[in-house]
């Protein structure tokens, strides 16, 4: 019977084996050649967690620190754990929120998420919140602290050199700059923190960590062998002076105007105010937006960097570079004089000199010494009109060349973001603007600072850096040491020197002359004990429209100086807005800090000098309505845009319902 | 009593025993890798499921040991009484049955619980048997036929009443050893049939479907005019089986989609065959929001952790998707997602290769049997673990529907692996008096 059968035995034996090679057939396909499950399965269960390190620290020339890290906590809520019976009203006292603060959290929370994955409850607590909570954390399950690093200005100043960090914005995302960043991700955006972001913010971890299917992340995946570490942000160390920063900004509160000042023998920048300036902190963390908006109104405009974005007029204190000038193109010797009485007459209008008295222009040292307008203007039109040059053009590009070499009319290469280049005008801007037809005497103001000449403080200071130097100049840098390291690549552009090609001997006439500036010309009240100062005082007319009308301002007061003249470590320049003469006010601010800087300490007998400068309140009035005027110019002109625009749009939309309307009739006419 | 058991030391099939303790090995490896957490202070915590599965398994070596020193003329002598006895408690489950998961499959009280359908299959595989294997039957009259293909399913009727039909369905096997046992050769042919046009017209829009047929009732009728001009029988055959399949492709499963079937069983097939079900057949009614097929998550979560398992796997308790519990129901109905994932192809080739020697065995022992008793319950086990295997893992990789069976000896279960261990140790006890004719 069984062998009767036998085929049946086969066909079941047939079956078993059939079925059980379609499953390996199936299954060997699925397993080798179908890669989207390996992805997918990567995607459900593996979580990338991106660890950012801290950022390098900041610190001074002494190694004080000036930007660095501190903590904040977050408090994270997981809904999931909160049990029902939660004291709320304990919670609320904790943290200091009310009960409808409390439920309106809550609701987004649970709007934002699944129950069982953490969100932000409240970020950033304040310290006293921390405090409260953390002594009685036990009290409340499912809420957490977790730890967060922001930025802490310490001191509190140059917030405008040491700028602040914010989350990038979308437009910042499309540039290659930030091709690695995410949305959310944080990135410096203005000052030091944006200038050095690659070497600051070091280089983020990434770490695998499995996840199961509630999105909770659990091992690291393959024991962590795909993780790399992240890597801390590199310390900077700057030449910047943290205490003389500091001295700076309180000598120039309530007063606009910048002070920059400089290490001749490095370029490095030792302080550089602009004021009014504004606490740092207050750009950081919850409140950045609300305060930032805050100073973006203000008038005076404390976010806009005056040291190296506003222009001046120099006034007198380009005046040694106009000697510089004729010197070195042999246009004068220091023994050249000039009988000044009061006014230069050479050109068609008359130009006013502050002396009058005969032989205070005798030769470049006493000219210089009382800064004589009819002097100068002079040598600049012998400077140029030199018969070594062919024309006036071609005198003019020579003294362009020269300035140009001084650090004017480009920027200086500082490691900031958006330095000015200020104005130096050259032949073809001459050119263009009297039409070919033009003199040394239609450009004879630019010889005393006015005219179409306009500086930064910055390239003041650095020009001043030529000249203590005897004809030679570092970038103006802030950077010493990257990481520790003072070669960095980096860096490498500021160790290169400028050089001009103005003779030796011509530097000790100018700056003979500029220590008789300071010991019997007119920054008499600059002078310090047993320190050579060489200086020049500057007065800078300048205009402003208000209400409609042209007037003119307050004179800018200037002064420049470096100091000791033997070994020089110090080279300033103090701008102060519509203050009057450089001698009142620049003068004593730039003395004060070089004293400050080379004695550390501020002798007994100028205390009370010190004290007028801080005291003194200087913004002018009409900088407010100036302020207003700008802004509501600004804001009509966006309305008129927006005007235009509408009505273009309506006029188009009504062109399409007229041809419209005649194709219709023209259809329907029939 | 010592040459009984040395009879019984030399007749055993240590095959199947050691092909049994294998799976049994690799099923409490799967599930300990399902269980384990890194987070676990010891390797082997008792609370764990892992740990309850030994237990059973230690419960199974018992009953085994206790099979093994009963005589082999209990089970033919009781087969009916037990079949009997299993038919009440199934009944008495739809009553008192415990409510798990909208079915009322199992009873017991307190922490323990029991699945009778279960265990009837092992009483349902003893009836057949002893039925068969009655002197006074003959397999080849067409009523016998028809009670034994009753005795079959009969427990599937309760056990479909209790809601739990995955396991109804099990009970179709027996039809492979009422086969084996002298049914047509038409059963093994209509059944492909039906299930091909099923799927078919699944797939299929039912207007070409129609057209399909007909124009292959036609060109079979074109094909075969010489015989069937002169055969009117041939003629009545090809018209009557056209009629069925247009009749069943056209009505039955439309009706049969939108009256009998619940809505997770819709959705189960046509997860399977990889198509949205259609809007004819969706009971939630015509709501806008995209109608989401749960099982097609578990269905896509156990490819997921299959696929991602590669040629060689991920290595033991490094799968992610095990180790996380991404796969629903993984200790139990796919329990094989995590042989896939972490030994990948070469360890699901072996587990497979394990099942078909486990089977082709069982084959090769029915045949050396003396008595049909021992025969037809042998053929009855295989068909039982073939069906179990073939359905289960073919559920795990999406080319059956999921219905809730569980892979023999792997899947984490007392019922399961208790009752499979005793239809094993069953058949051993049977196979150690295979030159006995039993009555």
């Amino acid at each position: 019977m069984a062998t009767a059968e036998k085929p049946r035995q086969f066909v079941i034996i047939i079956l078993f084996i059939g079925v059980a090679s379609i499953i390996l057939l199936r299954l060997f396909f699925l397993q080798n050649f179908e890669p989207k499950y390996k992805i997918l399965a990567n995607d459900i269960a593996i979580y990338k967690k991106v660890v950012y390190p801290p950022r390098g620290v900041i610190c001074d020339r002494r190694g004080k620190v000036m930007l660095s890290n501190t903590v904040v906590y977050d408090l994270m809520i997981t809904p999931h754990n909160v049990p029902k019976n939660l004291d709320t009203a304990q919670l609320c006292q904790a943290l200091e929120i009310g009960k409808e603060t409390y439920i309106d959290i809550m609701r987004r929370v649970r709007e934002r998420n699944i129950d069982v994955r953490q969100s932000p409850f409240i970020e950033q607590l304040s310290q006293a919140q921390t405090a409260r909570f953390q002594e009685n954390t036990y009290l409340f399950p499912g809420f957490e602290l977790v730890e967060r690093n922001i930025r802490e200005y310490e001191n509190a100043c140059a917030g405008i050199v040491l700028g602040y960090i914010g989350e990038v914005s979308p437009e910042m995302l499309k540039k290659p700059r930030y091709a690695s960043y995410r949305q959310g991700d944080y990135a410096g955006l203005s000052g030091l923190e944006f200038q050095y972001e690659e070497e600051l913010r070091g280089q983020r971890g990434v770490h695998y960590l499995e996840r199961d299917k509630f999105n909770r992340p659990r091992d690291p995946y393959k024991g962590g062998s795909l993780d790399s570490q992240e890597i801390s942000g590199k310390q900077l160390d700057l030449y910047m002076d943290a205490e003389l920063q500091a001295y700076a900004e309180k000598l120039m509160l309530n007063k606009i105007g910048s002070v920059v000042a400089i290490d001749p023998k490095t370029g490095g920048i030792l302080t550089m105010v602009s004021s009014p300036s504004y606490d740092p902190n207050l750009l950081r963390g919850r409140e950045r937006a609300r305060n930032y908006a805050m100073l973006y109104r203000d008038a005076t405009r404390p976010l806009f960097n005056r040291a190296i974005q506003a222009t001046y007029q120099p006034g007198s204190t380009i005046k040694p570079m106009t000697g510089l000038f004729a010197m070195a193109t042999s246009a004068i010797t220091s023994e050249f004089g000039f009988n000044c009485r009061g006014t230069y007459y050479n050109c068609s209008r008359p130009i006013a000199c502050e002396h009058h008295d005969a032989g205070h222009a005798a030769n470049f040292r006493v000219a210089l010494a009382h800064s004589c307008n009819a002097y100068f203007c002079h040598i600049f039109r012998l400077g140029i009109d030199n018969e070594r040059f062919n024309d006036v053009k071609a005198g003019l590009q020579s003294w362009h060349d020269y300035f140009y070499s001084f650090g004017y009319g480009h920027p200086t290469g500082l490691d900031l973001p958006f330095e000015g280049k200020g104005l130096l005008p050259d032949s073809a801007y001459y050119n263009h603007r009297y039409n070919n037809t033009w003199n040394s005497c239609t450009v004879v103001f630019v010889g005393m600072g006015q005219g179409e000449l306009a500086l930064t403080p910055l390239q003041m200071a650095n020009s001043m850096c030529m000249i203590a130097n005897r004809g030679w100049y570092y970038p103006p840098h802030f950077v010493k040491a990257i990481g520790k390291n003072p070669f960095d690549q980096a860096l490498s552009r500021y160790q290169k020197k400028t050089v001009t090609n103005v003779p030796e001997p011509v530097f000790d006439i100018v700056q003979d002359a500029m220590q008789d500036v300071v010991e019997s010309g007119t920054a008499a009240g600059a002078k310090l004990d047993g320190v050579t100062i060489c200086a020049k005082t500057g007065t800078a007319e300048n205009k402003a429209i208000v209400n409609g009308e042209v007037i003119k301002m307050q004179n800018h007061s200037m002064f420049v100086a470096f100091a000791p003249r033997e070994n020089p470590k110090i080279a300033i320049a103090v701008a102060i807005e519509n203050a009057g003469f450089g001698a009142t006010w620049a003068a004593p601010i730039a003395s004060l800090l070089i004293e400050k800087y080379l004695h550390d300490t501020i002798s007994e007998k100028r205390k009370p000098m010190e004290q007028k400068m801080v005291d003194a309140h200087l913004i002018n009035r009409y900088v407010y309505s100036i302020d207003s005027v700008s802004r509501l110019h600004d804001a009509v002109s966006f309305h008129n845009r927006q005007e235009r625009k509408r009505v273009a749009d309506s006029t188009a939309r009504a062109n399409d319902s007229l041809i419209i309307k005649r194709l219709f009739d023209n259809r329907f006419r029939h | 009593m010592s040459t009984q058991r040395r009879t019984i030391f030399n007749k055993l099939d240590w095959i199947i025993l050691f092909l049994y303790l294998t799976l049994v090995a690799i099923g409490l490896c799967a599930v300990f890798s399902v269980e384990h957490r890194t987070t676990d202070t010891t390797i082997f915590m008792m609370n764990k499921s892992y740990a309850r599965q030994f237990t059973w398994f230690g419960y199974s070596i018992l009953l085994g040991l206790f099979i093994m020193f009963t005589d082999s003329k209990v089970f033919s002598s009781f087969a009916f009484l037990l079949y009997s006895s299993g038919i009440a408690v199934l009944i008495l489950t739809i009553f008192i049955g415990v409510d798990v998961k909208g079915s009322r499959s199992w009873i017991g009280y307190g922490s323990i619980r029991f699945q009778p359908g279960e265990v009837c299959k092992i009483f349902t595989a003893m009836a057949i048997a002893k039925f068969i294997s009655l002197p006074e039957i003959n397999f080849k009259k067409f009523r016998n036929r028809i009670i034994a293909v009753c005795i079959a399913l009969l427990p599937s009727v309760f056990i479909i009443l209790q809601k739990e039909t995955g396991l109804a369905l099990v009970y179709f096997c027996f039809i492979l050893v009422l086969y084996r046992e002298g049914l047509p050769n038409a059963i093994l042919i209509i059944g492909f049939s039906a299930i091909a046009l099923v799927i078919g017209t699944l797939l299929i829009e039912r207007k070409t479907i129609f057209i399909i047929l007909t124009v292959l009732a036609v060109l079979i009728a074109f094909l075969m005019r010489f015989t069937l001009r002169r055969n009117l029988l041939a003629i009545l055959v090809l018209i009557f089986s056209w009629g069925i399949c247009i009749g069943f492709s056209q009505f039955a499963v439309p009706f049969a989609f939108k009256h009998v079937l619940q809505k997770h069983q819709i959705d189960r097939i046509y997860s399977m065959i990889g198509k949205d079900v259609p809007d004819e057949y969706d009971k939630e009614g015509g709501s806008d929001e995209k109608k989401v097929n749960s099982s097609e998550y578990n269905v896509l979560q156990s490819k997921i952790a299959i696929g991602s398992g590669g040629m060689y796997g991920k290595g033991y308790l490094n799968g992610t998707s095990t180790k996380n519990q991404f796969v629903p129901e993984q200790n139990t109905d796919f329990i094989f997602c995590a042989i896939g994932e972490q030994f990948g192809f070469v360890g699901s080739l072996f587990l497979v290769l394990v099942y078909l020697s486990l089977l082709l065995r069982i084959v090769f022992v029915a045949e050396r049997q003396r008595s049909s008793f021992s025969r037809v319950y042998a053929y009855c086990v295989a068909s039982i673990l073939f069906f179990h295997f073939a359905i289960n893992i073919s559920m795990t990789i999406g080319l059956a529907p999921v219905i809730g069976i569980t892979l023999p000896f792997l899947s984490y279960g007392g019922s399961s692996l208790i009752s499979f261990s005793a239809l094993i140790f069953i058949l051993l006890r049977l196979d150690i008096d295979r030159q006995v004719l039993l009555r």
